[in-house]
């Protein structure tokens, strides 16, 4: 899932002026999981701007309504030809494909969109994905050091790894040495023995945006050119 | 064939000596200069780290080509979190033109601990991908494939934590940069003479020391402050109580500091594996004559 953070509230206020009708936007996917974005959160950024509208008499007309999926356009429908201010309380991918919906209202971001990850405990969570579009965790235990080591090494431990910890962060646990404990476990070290070569980045951000087609269900539609090379 | 000073003395069996010289903050070239004419003859190469602990100073490349000015033979450092592997290239091919021979190929320290801790990093390869790719250059061949008409000359070296973590697996690591082309390796300081022999006798039992000269780290402290600060704030350091206790209760910490150095490099030349001393005396560059005298490894 994609987790994000509420924007403290300063922030998008700062960001509303000029503005008159204002629709608070909650998604009850990722965001509403990560307890940033989804209804309960929406209503209360919704409330505090009634409130602060209401001391400052900026005479903001607000609302709020929660879509099921921000990110795909079928669920937006409602929005209609909406032509006021969103706060879209969705991720990065939402707030835009609201913005393409609406081009003519004006999309601000309610929350900070950080990373591909999961929960680990009640409100923590964690990134584990990297989106590099070129997974490698067959060899390496099914953790992935390209989003979870600070350096992104594919050949083992830096030498800041200490006691299991990472040298950037104390709090942050060091993913080669879970990395190599954990091929340890499945007898299975031999598979760090070899070198992996320098990454084919292009499936990452560094082939520039990235369009992924499924020839099945959009048959003809042209790949990205490098693609062919594969 | 060697392509450079501190390979012929490796490659000839000969114990080498190799020390750091952190790069100014500025362009002030004629200190840089001094400490080059200070230190010459006190070691057989040395080193020029690359921002060092991730805080901008003048470059490898222009220091290393000042200290060859100078007569020194520079080892440039090359992190891999300050450029992708099209820069790398670029800078090792200029690097060789301009004369310098040894390269030390490293991940670098992540910029938080830097003074640019808002700079993105790049990390497009890593240590031994970069060990990997500048051997493929010196080959002939640059990461495209494409034939290089005049190939650097490099003599490429990697380094090793034996501190860090997991231990076990050091050894190992080590020998992924053997295999990725590491000609010799130069070890974080070492404190802990038993960890550090430990380590060696991975080392020595994977047959390694007879793939890569191994050059073991030493440092001089000035007190037992300085201990502690290495201990708590130097990621991937071990620092003995025992160290600690002696230059605290030391009349003069920095002669004791001087004293405890020179026995290390003393234990260190008899540990089995080990080829030569890499002393890195931070912001203390002028006592390396003395301390290469007292333990006479002076080249």
């Amino acid at each position: 899932m994609i987790i994000a953070e509420r924007k403290p509230l300063p922030e998008v206020l700062g960001m509303l002026d000029g503005s008159n009708e204002i629709l608070v936007l909650g998604c009850r996917s990722c965001t509403a999981i990560c307890l940033a974005g989804g209804e309960k959160e929406s209503k209360a950024v919704c409330e505090a701007l009634a409130l602060h509208s209401e001391l400052k008499g900026k005479g903001w007309k607000v609302d709020t309504s929660t879509v099921e999926r921000a990110c795909e356009k079928e669920f937006l429908t409602p929005l209609g030809e909406f032509k006021g201010t969103v706060i879209s309380m969705a991720c990065g991918v939402g707030a835009q494909v609201v913005q393409d919906l609406c081009p003519d209202a004006r999309v601000v971001p309610g929350v900070n969109t950080s990373n591909m990850g999961a929960p680990e405990s009640v409100g923590v969570f964690v990134e584990k994905c990297a989106g590099c579009g070129d997974c490698i965790i067959h060899l390496t235990a099914g953790i992935c050091p390209i989003a979870r080591c600070a350096k992104s090494l594919l050949n083992g431990p830096c030498g800041g790894s200490q006691s299991g910890l990472c040298e950037v962060s104390r709090d942050t646990p060091c993913v080669w040495d879970q990395i190599v404990r954990a091929l340890e476990r499945q007898g299975r070290l031999d598979l760090l023995s070899a070198n992996i070569p320098p990454k084919d980045w292009r499936p990452s951000r560094n082939g520039g945006p990235r369009r992924i087609v499924n020839q099945e269900a959009s048959p003809g539609t042209a790949q990205k050119e490098w693609r062919g090379e594969q | 064939m060697s392509v450079s000073r501190l390979q012929e003395t490796l490659d000839s069996g000969k114990f080498a000596v190799t020390a750091e010289i952190g790069p100014p903050r500025s362009c002030e070239t004629e200190r840089l200069r001094e400490m080059a004419r200070m230190l010459k003859g006190s070691a057989h190469a040395f080193n020029l780290t690359d921002n060092q602990a991730a805080n901008v100073r003048m470059s490898s490349i222009a220091s290393s080509v000042i200290c060859l000015q100078e007569g020194l033979e520079p080892v440039m450092q090359m992190t891999c979190r300050d450029r992708n592997r099209i820069a790398m290239q670029s800078d090792v091919i200029g690097a060789s033109a301009l004369g310098v021979r040894n390269v030390l190929c490293i991940s670098g320290d992540h910029q938080v601990f830097g003074n640019h801790p808002q700079a993105k990093n790049v990390y497009d390869i890593d240590s031994i991908q970069e060990l990997m790719v500048l051997r493929n250059l010196c080959q002939g061949t640059n990461w495209s494939g494409e034939t290089l008409p005049e190939p650097p000359q490099l003599y490429l070296g990697a380094a090793a934590n034996p501190f860090a973590d997991p231990f076990e697996f050091r050894a190992a690591r080590l020998a992924k940069k053997a295999d990725a082309g590491a000609q010799f390796v130069q070890t974080q300081c070492v404190l802990d003479l038993e960890r550090f022999k430990k380590f060696m006798s991975l080392v020595v039992e994977k047959g390694l020391h007879e793939r890569v000269h191994i050059i073991a780290g030493v440092i001089p402290l000035r007190s037992h402050k300085a201990a502690l600060f290495m201990r708590n704030k130097v990621a991937g350091m071990s620092v003995p109580d025992e160290l600690v206790d002696r230059l605290r209760k030391a009349s003069d910490p920095k002669e004791e500091g001087i004293r405890s150095c020179v026995e290390m490099m003393n234990e260190l030349l008899s540990v089995k594996g080990v080829h030569g001393v890499h002393i890195t005396a931070i912001a203390w560059e002028d006592i390396i004559p003395r301390l290469v005298n007292e333990a006479g490894v002076r080249p």
